[in-house]
């Protein structure tokens, strides 16, 4: 599913010097938050706070500090189960993309609620294929496929884990 | 409208996976369904309950994405992400893996017996379909490989009384399929969906076909014989298809199925908004330019999108269907009169 993945890392980075964003601060917890009483609905944020320290497979970074999620590009309806995140490569040819979207993709589906229907995609005009990986992205079908790769399946997991 | 689908029961049939596709044996007394978890169930009824009745779960590595039981009902057939396809042979409610049909180079996502038993085809994330020839011996062989699909191919489906093979794909296009001399050529493409199509159904003449797409619509395709009344334009001696009706606007996500009873003409469609919506023809209605109304829709059939529905071809109304939430559901639909 992922096209020449991991080959950034081996030999020469595809944007070397990207620009590098501030982290945002913690999320302020409020009193409703604090009261067991009060059902929390899922929002934005917390979409956010997910997957902004999702490991870049390029760079040492995460895609917060690469501007890759942003939490202006998360829609979220609790009512409606419905999430979606729309992220932004760092160059319109860069070829992890697909890699950065099944990332994006499985952490939600390892963390959200199932009745959630997900939905994550390129923001639009900033990728050359944004069509063709979203379509990908999209296709259930073939995200199941992916994920019994255990090789890619690996270099997800990479993306998701904490860096040391 | 709210009535006509009614729940008859629910079994939790690949728990902690998901459940993709189901098909009923010739004689709708045994249901096959595969999943996530590798495994294919057999189910059948004891009394007023479904029950699992065999579980084979040593042919696939990986996940079993559709069954096709043979026309004789001796024989089922499982395609899977494997790459490779299966064929078990029934021994009373014993299944043995008789053959591993092995060429595609990923993921198998179809398998389909031609009415007379003696064809297969398969297809693949590789673009393409194979035709496979079944000799008495239980011997499969290879005898045509379809590339005329550009994207992986989704589904593959025989019509119901000729050897014409119909495929649907990530490409937006079903594709159709006859044998000409000693090889298998595309007869006819069909343009239309605006993305993936995923599945593809015959009506029970075989002159009409469904297809339901990513594009969240339906389509009826109708075949027209060269010389035929309405002037249709046709190429040398082979039909052209031609879409006469689009079920749009009422479904919400990816449709992921559509089954047309071949007893009583009803269409189910499974949705990725987890809903189950069955359309009848309005009687009445010009066979050029039909039109469908929407007689029963069950928003939460399941608790996650619904993959497959399956129509027993015995009993009139029952439907199965299956969802990633690993459950099959058994569903009494009752026409609606006066419609």
């Amino acid at each position: 599913m992922v096209g020449g993945g991991g080959g950034g890392r081996a030999g020469l980075l595809e944007n070397a010097n990207p620009l590098i964003y501030e982290r945002s601060g913690e999320r302020p917890v409020t009193a409703g938050e604090e009261d067991e009483e009060v059902p929390d609905s899922i929002d934005a944020r917390e979409i956010f706070d997910l997957i902004r320290s999702i490991n870049d497979p390029e760079h040492p970074l995460t895609l917060e500090e690469l501007n890759v999620v942003e939490q202006v590009r998360i829609q979220v309806s609790d009512p409606e189960s419905t999430v979606a995140v729309a992220f932004t490569p760092t160059i319109p040819h860069c070829s992890m993309a697909t890699l950065i979207g099944l990332s994006i993709k499985v952490k939600l589906l390892r963390s959200l609620p199932q009745r959630f229907k997900m939905d994550v995609h390129i923001t639009p005009g900033t990728h050359a294929s944004e069509h063709a990986v979203n379509k990908q992205l999209a296709d259930k079908e073939r995200v199941a496929a992916a994920l019994e790769n255990t090789h890619l399946l690996e270099v997800v997991n990479q993306c998701l884990s904490a860096r040391s | 409208m709210k009535d006509s689908l009614v729940l008859r029961s629910r079994v939790p049939a690949h728990p902690d996976s998901r459940c993709w596709f189901l098909a009923w044996n010739p004689t709708g007394t045994l249901l096959a369904s595969c999943g996530g978890d590798r495994k294919i169930r057999i189910w059948g009824t004891e009394g007023d309950s479904w029950i699992c009745k065999s579980v084979l779960s040593e042919g696939h590595q990986r996940t079993v994405r559709k069954v096709a039981w043979s026309p004789c009902g001796n024989y089922l057939a499982s395609a899977s992400f494997d790459a490779t396809t299966c064929i078990w042979k029934k021994n009373q409610d014993d299944f043995e893996c008789v053959t591993t049909l092995e060429g595609h180079e990923n993921e198998v996502k179809s398998v389909a017996w031609a009415p007379s038993g003696n064809l297969l085809a398969t297809c693949s994330r590789d673009k393409s379909v194979w035709v496979w020839e079944v000799d008495e011996e239980d011997e499969y062989e290879c005898v045509s490989v379809l590339n005329s699909h550009t994207q992986d191919v989704k589904h593959v489906v025989w019509h119901p009384s000729q050897e014409l093979l119909a495929s649907a794909s990530y490409d937006d296009t079903v594709k159709l399929y006859q044998e000409e001399g000693d090889d298998w050529v595309c007869c006819a493409t069909l343009e239309g969906h605006e993305s993936t199509v995923w599945s593809l159904a015959f009506d029970p003449s075989g002159q009409r076909l469904a297809s339901c797409s990513d594009d969240r619509t339906v389509r009826i395709w109708r075949q027209y014989l060269p010389g035929n009344e309405q002037g249709v334009a046709c190429s040398g001696s082979d039909p052209s298809w031609k879409c006469i009706c689009t079920l749009s606007g009422f479904h919400t996500r990816t449709i992921y199925d559509v089954a047309w009873c071949q007893l009583t003409g009803a269409l189910a469609t499974a949705c990725g908004d987890d809903a189950i919506r069955v359309f009848e023809e309005d009687p009445g209605s010009d066979p050029q330019q039909p039109t469908f109304s929407l007689t029963a829709h069950v928003h939460q059939a399941h608790s996650q999108d619904v993959n497959c529905v399956a129509w027993n071809p015995k009993e009139p109304g029952l439907l199965a269907s299956c969802s990633d939430d690993g459950e099959v559901a058994f569903w009494e639909y009752h026409q609606t009169a006066g419609l």
